[in-house]
């Protein structure tokens, strides 16, 4: 044997010793890293078996392709010309059955198209309108009702309304700012938990400039600046949600959001 | 024996004349030439891997305890999408492994695309004849990143869950039809209606990957019919091919490409984590990673959507908002740029003829500054996409990173685009004909050197 079928033998050897061992690492329980290993083994000792076979055992011949001719012939197009086009003619001159025929076949098309329409519902009215009520509380993900002193100031809850736990529409970020910030309730702030930019959790509470920030592109918006963008891509402010204390101490809404939460849309306006 | 068989085939379809030819068509040597190749044997490999996990994969919303090995998730409300693929993950043999060499083929599948346009366009392999395999080519890569995104967001884990969320707001972002084509997509307001899991699954097991398979076959058909370009060399006219046979040479080499990608994708799969979806958790609404980064090819339309400016356009109560701009109109624009391009320069040079003889790419500096300057601006925007990480890395406000990329886009093309324009032209001159004459210095018996020109 000389030298290079030796290495070719050696890997070809490899593929063999490969291939066993993925069956064994296969039956002794499946690991990941040696089912995987070993049919990579496989693998790399066939590709170098082929390597040295192609660059040291298959002669080096070199074969000349000619090129086809194309465009074909004057002939060949004109005989094609003849037949799809001024040939045609002839055949289609009944004017007013092609154009039938070319209606009937966009028609027919069009009522294939249709039926996508079951995919969903016009977005209609849920895209303009949350589970948010007056008078409705608000409920934490584990059930529990939000009362005006549960939150420590610079606390942040993620809450939903009344019986809608989980509703991704509703969702709201809760925030304890403190008093002596304009226009809150109790000490508490309600923005839409849905980034106006592309719909993520606005989950970022930074305390001390209090800012919410969403991670996923890094809008910034101002929560004692009704919400507005500081920076970011978003292009409008987070809705804020109207809420007053209750006299049984137990936070509520006073209504929707006053606009559609989320991201833009055509039809938002 | 094998000739028997071809005998018995050739009794029934008459195919030896074109068996014979087809076993002697010229490949032409370049390694270049096969960067296609790569992408042909990543899909086979997606093929088969992928067809292991729908095997075992149930995507569907519906709700459910997990209750499994993996502890920490033990009790949590999942979908039943999520916890079968966690079972795929703990608890079939093979099946982590399936996932991950899946996951990396996918990776390797759309870089391969993209580097074997690369070759094609700065050789200008796609001008005429070949303009409908660079459209067939592009077809395929936007398939396959589409491909690629439906197939990681099926798990429905919070990174992918996230991913799907913002790709219906970019989808609801689209001026006059938005709202309507979203609601279609996700069966009404996402995420609630639980319908989009399945659709992803028929759009990634079966529609999209007949679809690849389909344009594959008809690119491999015009290829054969058109035959492979060569780059220009002695004995090189625009009326030949030159190169080694398919069979055995080619094939031969051909064979050891496809072991290759087989041995990389699985040693990867094997040793590199990818996509560990048992720590990102299930999909939660209103929960989120940070940070959290798609896959690369990705990756640029996520850069594009944090560091382009937030303009809304607002006419008539109408209203586009700013997710458009860089989600939308951007890769619209690039990729029909991308598209024309053929004809772009068909018509800037007034050339019209067809060209089997590639160019070198420095020979043309224009394209290739072009070239250069495109994938500059996307590589940008895929740097601008993992700006929150950067921004911790090196103690700087968020802000000034986004910045950074803004102007970063804007100008680095440019600059890149003359460097490379001027590049090839000093690379050109030196290659061509002013490279001045070799000598050889010899001293003399005066002490000084002759000088004698080398052929
Ligand atoms: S989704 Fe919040 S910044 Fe893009």
């Amino acid at each position: 044997m000389i030298a290079k079928d030796r290495v070719i033998a050696a890997a070809l050897a490899a593929a063999m010793l490969g291939a066993v061992l993925f069956i064994a690492a296969y039956a002794t329980g499946g690991s990941r890293l040696y089912e995987g290993l070993s049919l990579a083994l496989s693998a790399a000792g066939l590709c170098g078996a082929a390597v040295g076979w192609a660059f040291w055992i298959l002669p080096d011949e070199q074969v000349e392709d000619e090129r086809d001719d194309y465009p074909s012939g004057a002939s060949d197009r004109a005989a094609e010309d003849l037949e799809t086009t001024s040939g045609l003619i002839d055949v289609t001159r009944k004017r007013l059955l092609t154009r039938m025929l070319y209606t009937a076949l966009g028609i027919f098309g069009l009522a294939l198209i249709v039926p996508i329409r079951s995919l969903g519902p016009a977005l209609g009215d849920a895209a303009f309108h949350t589970k948010w009520r007056k008078g409705l509380r608000m409920q934490r993900e584990n059930g529990s009702f939000v009362k005006a002193s549960d939150l420590n100031v610079d606390s942040v809850a993620t809450v939903f309304p009344e019986g809608a736990v989980g509703d991704a529409q509703s969702q709201t970020v809760l925030i304890r700012v403190g008093d002596g910030v304009a226009a809150n309730a109790g000490g508490y702030i309600a923005y839409s938990k849905v980034c106006t930019h592309a719909g993520c959790p606005v989950a970022l509470y930074r305390t001390a400039a209090k800012q919410l920030m969403c991670p996923c592109h890094q809008s910034i918006f101002d929560v004692v600046n009704d919400g507005a963008v500081v920076a970011g891509p978003a292009d409008h402010a987070l809705p804020r949600l109207p809420i007053e204390v209750g006299s049984d101490g137990y936070l509520r809404a006073t209504g929707d959001y006053p606009e559609p939460v989320g991201p833009g849309f055509w039809e938002r306006g | 024996m094998i000739s028997r068989l071809l005998d018995w085939i050739d009794d029934r379809l008459g195919t030896a004349h074109f068996v014979s030819h087809a076993l002697r068509k010229a490949f032409p040597d370049h390694w270049s030439f096969m960067l296609g190749e790569i992408n042909m044997y990543t899909f086979l490999v997606l093929i088969a891997t992928g067809t292991f996990l729908a095997l075992f994969f149930d995507p569907s919303a519906s709700k459910m305890t997990y209750n499994g090995p993996y502890a920490l998730l033990d009790g949590t409300h999942v979908s039943s999408a999520y916890d079968s693929a966690l079972k795929l993950s703990f608890e079939v043999n093979g099946g982590l492994l399936m996932r991950q060499v899946h996951h990396w083929a996918a990776l390797i599948f759309v870089a391969g695309i993209i580097t074997h346009m690369a070759r094609v366009f700065f050789t200008g392999a796609f001008r005429k004849p070949r303009e409908i395999n660079w459209l067939i080519g592009l077809g395929m890569l936007m398939l396959a990143m589409f491909e690629g995104f439906a197939g990681y967001s099926m798990p429905d884990d919070l990174l992918s869950g996230t991913g799907l969320r913002i790709a219906v707001s970019i989808l609801l972002s689209v001026p006059f039809i938005g709202a309507w084509a979203s609601s279609l997509l996700a069966g009404g307001v996402f995420p609630d209606s639980g319908v989009m899991l399945p659709r992803l699954f028929v759009a990634h097991v079966y529609i999209i990957p007949a679809t690849i398979a389909a344009l594959m076959a008809v690119h491999l058909a015009i290829l054969w019919r058109q035959k492979h370009t060569d780059f220009p060399g002695p004995g090189r006219t625009e009326r030949n091919v030159v190169g080694s046979p398919l069979f055995p040479k080619y094939a031969a080499k051909s064979m050891a490409l496809f072991a290759a990608v087989v041995a990389i994708v699985f040693a990867f799969g094997a040793v590199v984590q990818i996509n560990p979806i048992w720590i990102w958790g299930p999909y939660v609404p209103w929960q989120i990673l940070s940070p959290a980064q798609p896959d690369w090819y990705v990756g640029w339309l996520d850069g594009a959507l944090r560091i382009s400016p937030p303009v809304a356009f607002h006419f008539f109560g109408r209203i586009i908002p700013s997710p458009f701009w860089p989600a939308v109109l951007l890769p619209g624009v690039l990729f029909t740029f991308v598209a024309a391009w053929p004809w772009i320069e068909a018509a800037w040079l007034n050339d019209r003829r067809a060209h089997h003889l590639l160019d070198l790419p420095r020979n043309v500096p224009v394209r290739t500054g072009i070239g250069v300057a495109v994938i500059t601006f996307c590589f940008g925007l895929l740097l601008a996409g993992s700006g929150d990480i950067q921004a911790r890395y090196v103690q700087e406000p968020i802000t000034t990173i986004t910045r950074f990329y803004q102007i970063f886009c804007l100008i680095a093309p440019i600059v890149a685009f003359f460097l490379t324009y001027w590049l090839c032209v000093e690379l050109r001159s030196r290659s061509g004909v002013h490279k001045a004459p070799r000598v050889r210095l010899r001293r003399n018996a005066e002490g000084g050197f002759d000088e004698e020109t080398i052929a």
